[in-house]
């Protein structure tokens, strides 16, 4: 064995080592690292009920009610699967809008309303011309109705 | 036997990688400029605005190829310090050396157009969640990089100590990576993936991957730049480097 031989399986070991102990640790902080908790996991009580955490998910179509006179704006936050209601006052970024993705900061109520302090947009990872974007939105509406269309049938 | 021995090490000799050096930077800058001078015109003038986020998208053409880099001239780097380690090969460690300031400008470059892309987009200039932590980390590995071999005296002391840190932060880029599949972030996930179709439109994939391969060319121009003034100043005293100035004087 040569002195070169040994020296690359020292480089090998160590990094094989050091890839087994960073999944350990990254395995034992598992959800701490996380950005956020989802609707389901803070129903199933998984996000803190005493302190400040992030809520995350998409705002539910129809359901943003604007009160007048200031900046207070109430919601529901879904992930498909669960809902939970958000309410707060301030400035919403650009691309916030129904059917978005959401991720707000505060703290959850006494009545389950998760009253928030700040809220961010998250966006997906598509990007496309607005063009392309309407005629995929004809597109999945004709085929929406082809198969209502087929189930009246 | 010892004939292709010769040929493979041929250019890792300084002396040999000099001049090679000079003419690869050479082609590297002219692909870099016109490569890059095509990109951006593409991104502001050919690709077309993005159904969601209006105009304001564009700075992924800067963003994603910076980040990239940024990964990837870190795994060339890793990549370079273990064979210097292996083979005791004094340019390898020139090479990790001269690659490091181009690294950490694309690190950089990545966080601050990612801030610029933040908040108009998110509402946020900043946020700790797991890909935008684990990117400011890589910035932090390079700088450290740079000052440990600053600090050190001794040249194959402070390339042995750069090499073992560089190849201990390697575990980092695998973080960056998949930070946004293994948990909740506020980034999103990836457009361009390394298996499944792009998310993406093809005026702005193209657009995205010529910036991408002029980042690519500016890397490599700068690297041999830099290599060959690391050579100059390592090697001082030998016997090349003085018939090289002798030679322009």
């Amino acid at each position: 064995m040569k002195a070169r031989h040994k020296r690359f399986g020292f480089i090998v070991l160590g990094l094989a080592i050091l890839a087994v102990a960073a999944t350990l640790v990254l395995k034992a902080l598992e959800g701490n690292l996380s950005y956020f908790f989802s609707p389901t996991e803070v129903t199933e009580g998984k996000a803190p009920a005493d302190h400040v955490f992030r809520l995350g998910g998409m705002v539910e179509e129809g359901s943003v009610q604007r009160a007048r006179g200031d900046l207070t704006v109430n919601f529901v936050v879904t992930d498909h699967h669960k809902t939970i209601k958000v309410a707060y006052s301030g400035i919403l970024p650009d691309l916030f809008e129904e059917g978005q993705g959401v991720i707000a900061q505060g703290r959850l109520g006494p009545d389950g309303t998760f009253v928030a302090e700040e809220v961010l947009a998250k966006h997906d990872e598509n990007y496309m011309p607005p063009e392309v974007a309407h005629a995929m939105k004809a597109g999945e509406q004709a085929r929406m109705q082809g198969t209502l269309a087929e189930q009246k049938l | 036997m010892q004939h292709r021995l010769l040929n493979w090490f041929r250019y890792s000799s300084p002396a040999t990688f000099y001049p090679l050096a000079g003419r690869i930077a050479q082609v590297s800058w002219l692909v870099a400029i016109v490569l890059i001078g095509v990109g951006l015109y593409m991104s502001f003038f050919v690709a077309p605005t993005d159904y969601k986020q209006g105009d304001g998208y564009r700075i992924i053409f800067v963003h994603v190829p910076a980040s990239w880099m940024s990964m990837f001239l870190y795994l060339v780097m890793a990549g370079w310090s273990a064979i210097g380690l292996v083979f005791n090969t004094r340019l390898s460690h020139m090479m990790s050396q001269a690659l490091a300031p181009t690294g950490a400008m694309f690190a950089f470059v990545s966080l601050w157009t990612g801030a610029f892309w933040g908040k108009p987009m998110w509402g946020t200039w900043w946020v700790w969640d797991a890909r935008i932590t684990s990117e400011l980390i890589l910035l932090f590995l390079y700088l450290g990089y740079m000052a440990l071999l600053g600090a050190i005296d001794d040249r194959r002391r402070a390339d042995r100590a750069g090499a073992i840190l560089l190849l201990v932060g390697v575990i980092n880029i695998p973080i960056i990576y998949f930070s946004v599949k293994w948990w909740n972030t506020l980034h999103q996930g990836a457009t361009v993936k390394m298996s499944g179709e792009t998310s993406m439109d093809e005026t702005m994939l193209w657009t995205m991957l010529i910036m991408s391969v002029g980042f690519w060319a500016y890397s490599i121009a700068t690297a041999m730049m830099r290599v060959r003034s690391i050579m100059l100043e390592r090697e001082h005293d030998t016997q090349w480097v003085r018939n090289l100035i002798g030679a322009k004087a």
